[in-house]
């Protein structure tokens, strides 16, 4: 059976000790996209990742992965996914082709192909400069273009990214996407965690984890359609004195000032939104613009990860 | 087939990674050569060449004599001559000698009157073999027309030192100190191998792999044992070449013992692989096993005189077996098939080591 999703977890549950890190997460991610999981740490981003190839075994729930059931024989699984983690974990007293040829030994990978594959990849991933450098020498970025070659080299269905760029700069960050793109474009599902929101608008789909719970999941557009706020941007002279008068207002969910500019969130349940910050700015005596504006994911991430106002 | 691939995937690795890290690479050669050394050469029990000095009162010929027999046994070096017993206490108090010898003035007469001592010897009893070394002399027939000394000194045990008739230290040390040099190189290089790599992270990259833990242990260990093997050789080689150790009984007996006590120590390694999360928490518990292994193996002290919880405790450690089954084969010309309890101990010793191991490792996955 071939299923349109890559992933399909039902109710997927961790616990350890006391900390529950993920609760009962539904999931699907359909093949050949790029999903994120957005998320602050320690929201059970890596957890997730952990028992979906099958290093963890949840407390509760079950997962489909690649048409494997999780928890059962993840050894089926193992040679269909490419696993990128969190920290560098490849051989930093090997060179970068010792590397390679490390993990081409280790999958098996037909031994006519191999040194082809590793060509390849040396080209693709710009090392082929830097084929006998240790991987220890290595900068953040360049480590990180090992990693994934090591990752792609037995050709995944799935790659599992676990916060990538976590130890790159932004260049380097931007051709790393180049390359999810192309991979996702010849049929690789991607599931990529990040607490980068630049980064989570790239996905084709992501899911928003707040304490292991999953608090909202759809396109980027769809999440930022449906936060159910309205967003009114103020420009004023004095932002900071403008946050403090506006900040306890009851009809405001969350205040972020960005420069001059303060981003504030009022439910939909509010009508005229703009009026309600006006009139109590004018109220103190403050000079101010305002005007509304469409939800940024970093508005959907705030306004989904909040805590409930205190009421009455 | 892909199994057998992917062991050799990750000894290449092995071999590739320990040929970069001089200090480890250093220390498989350098390690065992230096400890002969020092072991061969500054530890020996076989005390000769004590300083002495002699305060002769009689000043017969037959003192006279009797001071050229001392230094024909080659156990003293005499190094003064001083008028009275009080200078020798002063010298023996400032360290500049260890010996002192009281000839008194009517030692000719002494010498022919049975019930009393003839000579004094004066001691520096800090250090323990040196009461030995006094007590040998205490033996030393005075007498000197041979006739009498042979007749009215009987020997009533005469002592045959088999195996060792010169009873030169480094025959009995070196195969002792194989042991121990195995012990701490294979304990540490495979411990630290593991937990360097999960320190590093590369664990976590290595799980996700098809590589089964069972792979990756085999693949691991099989780099050292080749290094304890030749290790061995090294050893064997310098005792023969620097200390002429014999090896009487079969060179294959004694690999094959080698192997099984390699193999113990690696099954340890492993164990306290599990165990340790950082490189020096593996060190601090390879030295937790590499003093017993000196001190309560036979290795410095006779087994049989030990404390008998000393001896239990000797026992369970491999290091002990092996001493024994070495010393055995290499100089006493026993067959392996004769010592067979200490090969079935190391055996058994492994299996239970790997067993608790590989039940660890595979929950430390989780």
């Amino acid at each position: 059976m071939h299923s349109e999703f890559a992933i399909e977890a039902r109710g997927l549950s961790k616990q350890f000790g006391e900390l529950r890190a993920v609760s009962s997460l539904d999931l699907k991610v359909p093949r050949g996209e790029i999903y994120g999981f957005l998320g602050p740490n320690g929201s059970g981003k890596s957890t997730t990742i952990r028992m979906l190839c099958g290093l963890l075994t949840p407390t509760a729930g079950t997962a489909t992965v690649l048409d494997t059931d999780i928890p059962g024989n993840s050894k089926d699984l193992k040679p269909k996914i490419g696993y990128m983690t969190q920290k560098f974990s490849l051989f930093g007293d090997l060179t970068v082709f010792e590397n390679l040829q490390f993990i081409a030994e280790i999958y098996s990978y037909p031994f006519a192909d191999r040194s082809t594959r590793i060509d390849a990849l040396l080209d693709r991933y710009d090392l082929a400069a830097m084929r006998k450098q240790l991987a220890g020498t290595m900068s953040g970025g360049e480590r990180q273009r090992l990693a994934l070659a090591c990752a792609v080299l037995h050709h995944p269905e799935l790659l599992l990214l676990d916060e990538p760029t976590s130890a790159v700069d932004p260049q380097s960050r931007r051709d790393f996407w180049e390359n999810l793109f192309r991979l996702a474009g010849g049929g690789t599902t991607i599931l990529v965690s990040t607490h980068y929101m630049d980064e989570a608008e790239r996905c084709h789909r992501l899911a928003i984890l707040d304490h292991g719970v999953k608090v909202a999941d759809g396109t980027p557009q769809e999440l930022q359609n449906r936060t159910g706020m309205n967003i009114v941007e103020v420009v004023a002279d004095d932002p900071y004195a403008a946050q403090a008068a506006i900040h306890d207002l009851e009809a405001v969910a969350s205040v972020t000032q960005l420069g001059v500019r303060l981003r504030v969130l009022i439910p939909e349940s509010h009508d005229r939104p703009r009026e309600i910050v006006e009139n109590t700015l004018a109220a103190v005596n403050l000079k101010a613009t305002t005007s509304l504006t469409a939800a940024t994911l970093e508005d959907v991430f705030v306004a989904v990860t909040m805590k409930p106002r205190r009421s009455g | 087939m892909k199994s057998l691939y992917r062991i050799m995937a990750i000894v290449k690795k092995e071999v590739r990674q320990l040929r970069r890290d001089r200090l480890t690479f250093g220390m498989i050669v350098g390690l065992p050569v230096i400890q002969m050394l020092l072991f061969g050469y500054a530890i020996n029990t076989d005390v000769r060449d004590l300083r002495t000095a002699v305060t002769n009162q009689a000043g017969t010929h037959l003192s006279r004599q009797f001071v050229a027999e001392l230094r024909q046994t080659q156990v003293v070096d005499i190094v003064d001559f001083v008028e009275t017993a009080n200078d020798l206490e002063v010298l023996l108090r400032t360290g500049k000698i260890s010996i002192g010898v009281v000839i008194p003035h009517d030692f000719d007469r002494r010498v022919s009157d049975h019930s009393r001592a003839a000579v004094q010897l004066l001691v520096d009893g800090t250090d323990p073999t040196m009461l030995g070394v006094a007590n040998q002399l205490r033996t030393m027939p005075i007498g000197f027309d041979s006739a009498r000394s042979t007749s009215d000194l009987p020997q009533v045990i005469e002592v045959r030192p088999f195996y060792n008739p010169e009873r030169r230290s480094p025959v009995n040390i070196i195969p002792g100190l194989m042991g121990v040099i195995l012990t701490m190189t294979m304990i540490l290089f495979t411990a630290v191998a593991i937990v360097r790599e999960r320190e590093r992270g590369n664990l976590e990259l290595l799980i996700n792999t098809p590589l089964s833990s069972t792979e990756l242990m085999v693949g691991k260990v099989i780099p050292y044992i080749v290094i304890g093997m030749l290790q061995l050789a090294l050893i064997l080689a310098v005792g023969r070449w620097l200390f002429d150790v014999p090896v009487r009984g079969s060179i294959v007996d004694l690999y094959l013992a080698a192997s099984a006590f390699v193999a113990a120590n690696l099954a340890l390694g492993l164990l306290i692989s599990t165990a340790a999360t950082t490189q020096f928490q593996a060190m601090q518990m390879m030295v937790f096993v590499l003093l017993p292994s000196i001190l309560l193996s036979g290795f410095m002290f006779p087994f049989d005189g030990m404390p008998t919880v000393a001896q239990y405790i000797g026992e369970i450690l491999p290091n002990t077996h092996f001493i024994r089954l070495t010393r055995g084969i290499m100089l006493r010309d026993a067959a392996l098939a004769e010592l067979l309890p200490d090969l079935f101990y190391l055996i058994g010793f492994t299996l239970v080591a790997m067993f608790i191991a590989a039940m660890r490792f595979s929950k430390r996955l989780d």
